[in-house]
């Protein structure tokens, strides 16, 4: 994958978090990852692994710390896949 | 959100996901008859929960050397190895632990948890880069972040991914520490420590090896998986526990790299905890004799746990990828795995209680534990127990 964009990242996370979430919970932008979504710290780790492999980066657990929302989350992928180019 | 309201979220989500079931955590032991059997609720119960793997815990020699060293030197030592805390006991110690594993030099921690948490933190700092396997224990996650190094995991135990997250570091794998386990304490199973190693050396990175399950259990006189693939001089750190087949309390780092004893310095966990008491040190001394001497128990210990493990095999359970002495039940629901659990209690039979996220892939372990005490009627009857509760929850 050459050219990303934020929104096509941002899709591409709904998708595979609605996967892990409760069947006819819809996944936004704004869902919080932890309280509204409320998967283990496990499954959202795994789900970084993913990702990693599907951006060709490399994601630190400790970049997390300031992921709330699932946009936090498509934003921080952004910038990482932007500054590996 | 208040800090006191975060406990109670935590709460209520552990509640509901084990209705009923929250009496199978922190069980109370009210009494200890042996490395195999305790009093639980007023009832005999068989001890397939622990982590006695040589079942040392009621050794004469140990007990003896305790006693002694508390009588020589007290209950404590009340203070840091950097300060009033460095006792000629511990100093021998780590010499016994570098002789054992024929390194250069070792640190006794005063437990395992800080074993790793001041190894790796004092290794790595920011911008360096951690390289853990997912299924790593809560220690080294913990010394990971602890150390402000960039912390990626691979999949659990496979080498090519191990390999391609290495590729994509660049330059940065050479300021890179791979961790892994001798025996990993979920399901049990080995590391490919040849093919980490072959990894570490092509791509010019470090590796930390956790013996803290493999200690006594792996290898002619039970180093644990270094001396099992004849690796001992590819590691560069392997750290340890007392608290499982030595049957004490603490930890420890041995490597032939000259600069772990600057670690001494620059660890907090190291630094700024008291030192083990003097029963500790002595009591382990005593273990680690019997413990690199214990062919005979050794060779006990892996007959029980292959016959635990292939009759649970045979009955049709999922247990996990390779026998050990951790023999894990894979279940698919937590429902499922208190069920057993409590199936097992009713027989008499302690186990331990696995759910997500503690469990991997999500599923949920009845992990049974075994040890070179238990006898093979024991193990027999623990294997019928188990095959009746297959017929009735499956």
């Amino acid at each position: 994958m050459n050219e990303v964009t934020q929104e096509e990242i941002l899709k591409l996370l709904c998708q595979r978090l609605t996967g892990l979430a409760k069947a006819d919970f819809e996944i936004t932008a704004e869902t919080n990852l932890i309280t509204q979504l409320a998967i283990d710290s496990i499954k959202l780790l795994n789900l970084i692994m993913e990702i990693e492999d599907n951006f060709d980066i490399s994601v630190p657990v400790n970049a997390l710390t300031d992921v709330i929302t699932v946009r936090d989350l498509a934003d921080l992928i952004y910038r990482i896949k932007s500054e590996s180019k | 959100m208040s800090l006191l309201e975060k406990l109670d979220r935590a709460a209520a989500a552990r509640k509901a996901q084990l209705p009923g079931g929250i009496g199978a955590f922190g069980i109370p032991i009210e009494a200890i008859y042996s490395a195999t059997e305790a009093r639980i609720g007023g009832r005999k119960i068989l001890l397939l929960g622990t982590n006695n793997y040589l079942g040392l815990s009621f050794s004469t020699e140990c007990r003896e050397a305790a006693h002694a060293a508390i009588d020589a030197e007290g209950t404590g030592t009340t203070g840091s190895r950097m300060a009033n805390g460095n006792y000629s006991g511990h100093r021998a110690l780590e010499a016994e632990f570098a002789d054992f594993y024929h390194c250069r030099s070792s640190i006794v921690f005063t437990t395992g948890y800080q074993a790793n948490l001041g190894t790796i933190s004092a290794l790595l700092g920011k911008g360096d880069v951690a390289l853990i396997d997912g299924d790593s224990h809560a220690s080294i996650y913990d010394g990971c972040i602890l150390s402000g190094a960039d912390v990626i995991r691979f999949r659990h135990n496979d080498r090519d991914d191990l390999e391609k997250r290495l590729r994509r570091l660049g330059e940065r794998s050479k300021n890179t520490l791979i961790i892994v386990e001798g025996i990993y304490s979920m399901l049990g199973d080995q590391a490919p420590l040849a093919d980490i190693v072959n990894l570490k050396k092509q791509y010019g990175s470090l590796l930390l090896l956790d013996e803290a399950h493999s200690l006594g259990v792996l290898g002619e006189t039970g180093q644990g998986l270094v001396e099992k693939t004849g690796l001992n001089q590819d590691v560069d750190f392997i750290t340890g526990t007392f608290s499982k087949s030595l049957c004490g309390i603490g930890g420890y780092c041995v490597s032939n790299h000259e600069q772990l004893d600057q670690m001494r310095y620059v660890s907090h966990p190291y630094i700024f905890t008291a030192s083990p008491s003097p029963a500790t040190i002595a009591a382990t001394r005593a273990a680690l004799k019997i413990l690199s001497a214990g062919t005979e128990l050794r060779k006990r210990l892996w007959q029980n746990a292959e016959q635990l493990y292939s009759a649970l095999k045979n009955i049709g359970y999922q247990v996990g990828p390779q026998p050990g002495p951790i023999v894990a039940i894979i279940l698919d629901s937590p429902e499922q795995a208190l069920a057993m659990w409590n199936g097992l209690m009713a027989a008499n039979i302690y186990v331990n209680l696995i759910l997500p996220p503690a469990a991997p892939e999500g599923k949920s372990l009845v992990r049974c534990s075994i040890n070179a005490a238990h006898t093979p009627e024991q193990i027999n009857y623990v294997s019928q127990v188990l095959s009746e509760l297959y017929a009735k929850l499956h």
